[in-house]
């Protein structure tokens, strides 16, 4: 048995320094830090997301679940008057481990009312320059670099299109889904390969089916979401959205997610009814961001494998 | 045979794909923070001894593979098989060509191999990493000529051909390391 951590000292030094630098910028841009409950009664409904659930103990009247994210409560500071915040979080994700996942992990998450996504994403640069040093920055849809990288137009193509595109480049043997799946797999497999000698690449306007909970908006006779991901050295580190604030529109995602997890046998998760309650009663227009602290860690020191940068992997707690 | 999903995917498991047994090499963990999740996985045919890399959405399963690696000793060759023995068992196995493939450049009678069996007979054969052979056929050894670089072919008693040092003669022999067919040195005198 190795007792011994999976990460140098040298790296936890690095992580510790990295988190002061965090802290410092939000400090002086008059962001609150706050610290939201770990674990909640109320699940992640996104069928991409499973959470590790706890289901013992004298003080759980139900099981409750490992926060996948600290979104939904920290939504509800929002509505509640907090103003710009952000939570340096661990979050928890059931079967995600591999040389960048771990299934604990830590995750910085801000808010900031009154921004657009494209606002946010100035922001997120300049962090992570604070963080990083200077670095290049791009900036492109995903439609254009989709059109750039694999010569077909993500928001039009068919699902054969998808397909024939995926399997021309790799051996995928019977695998089946749709579209989002297809899009999935070649935006992992031959778009981010691609960006991996770029410094921060921004992708922005995804397929309106991959919305998530950010808005959606008509851009050039295409639903596009207002939403972005970071890459950096292909490496994607952040996602965020031009928030949804209509509680109705919520709800009608939640009820979605759920009809997609029962048609892939998945379990139903009850709806957070705080967080449309807090929705309903009028959260600030806003934009929000989730990164990866552990990520961000790898490409300060410059390792390829997430457990070298946390004290405990998986494997060792 | 049991069920392996992707995330029990290690380095070292044999799968059944396509119809083929496989060795698992690599076995990688991608997914899209919001999206679908999927294993890129390197496998090595073991029939063929090609190398494939296979997508598959996470928690798919493949059928685990008969498939056992067994030191034996390798006894002889009829020229069409060769043929190994289970020590503990004296159990008997005759692996074709296509089995031992270019381990037969190495195989030393009563020497230990690794041989893979699939459904019960040798589908690989493995040779010792190192040997020590008979030179049965060089050039004449040039006496003295120890410090100078320089090199030429010899025949060992399996047929390999490797490059040695210019002053070594035939009937020496000689350590080789089989996976690059490099000589050594000289074995040690026993």
């Amino acid at each position: 048995m190795n007792w011994r951590p999976s990460a140098a000292i040298e790296e936890l030094r690095a992580r510790a320094g990295l988190l002061a630098r965090i802290r410092a910028f939000f400090a002086s841009r008059d962001v609150l830090e706050v610290e939201t409950p770990l674990l909640c009664s109320r699940g992640v409904t996104d069928p991409a997301i499973e959470p590790l659930c706890v289901d013992r103990g004298n003080s759980l009247g139900a099981p409750r679940f490992l926060q996948t994210s600290p979104e939904y409560a920290m939504k509800r500071l929002l509505a509640a008057g907090s103003g710009p915040i952000y939570q340096l979080a661990r979050a928890f994700r059931d079967g995600e481990a591999g040389s960048r996942h771990n299934p604990e992990f830590s995750l910085l998450e801000w808010y900031r009312p009154g921004l657009d996504h494209h606002q946010l994403m100035t922001e997120v640069a300049e962090l992570v320059t604070h963080c990083l040093g200077p670095q290049s920055v791009e900036y492109h849809t995903y439609r254009d670099l989709f059109r750039a990288e694999l010569g077909l137009d993500p928001l039009t193509a068919t699902v054969n299109q998808l397909q024939d595109r995926a399997r021309e480049s790799l051996d995928v043997g019977s695998l089946s889904g749709d579209r989002d799946m297809w899009l999935d797999l070649l935006m992992s497999h031959l778009v981010e390969p691609a960006l991996a000698d770029r410094g921060l690449c921004f992708v922005y306007d995804y397929p309106a089916s991959q919305a998530a909970l950010a808005r959606v908006e008509e851009k050039e006779g295409q639903f596009v979401a207002q939403r972005f991901e970071l890459y950096v050295r292909g490496m994607e580190i952040a996602n965020g959205y031009c928030e949804l604030t209509d509680a109705s529109e919520q709800r009608r995602r939640f009820v979605a997610d759920n009809r997609r997890r029962s048609d892939c046998g998945q379990a139903q998760r009850p709806l957070d009814e705080w967080l449309l309650s807090a929705l309903e009663s009028g959260m600030p227009a806003c934009s929000g961001v989730a990164l990866g602290v552990d990520r961000l860690l790898m490409l300060a020191t410059g390792k390829t494998d997430i457990r070298q940068v946390l004290a405990f992997d998986w494997a060792r707690c | 045979m049991a069920n392996y999903s992707t995330n029990e995917f290690r380095s070292g498991l044999k799968v059944m794909l396509d119809g083929e047994p496989c060795s698992i090499l690599d076995n990688e963990f991608v997914k899209p923070g919001k999206g679908q999740a999927f294993n890129r996985v390197k496998l090595r045919n073991l029939n063929t001894g090609r190398v494939w890399e296979r997508t598959f959405k996470s928690g798919e399963s493949l059928e685990g593979a008969d498939v056992m690696d067994r030191t034996m000793e390798y006894l002889y060759t009829d020229g069409e098989f060769w043929y190994f023995m289970e020590p503990d068992t004296f159990e008997q196995y005759q692996a074709d060509a296509k089995a031992v493939g270019d381990a037969h450049l190495w195989l030393k009678e009563q020497e230990r191999c690794e041989v893979t069996l699939y459904n019960d007979s040798p589908l690989s054969v493995a040779p010792p990493n190192f040997v020590e052979l008979e030179i049965t056929e060089t050039d004449p050894g040039l006496k003295g000529d120890t410090a100078q670089g320089g090199s030429k072919p010899a025949t060992l008693s399996t047929g390999a051909v490797v490059k040695v040092p210019l002053f070594l003669s035939e009937g020496e022999v000689i350590r080789v390391d089989t996976r690059t067919g490099e000589y050594q040195g000289r074995a040690s005198k026993s």
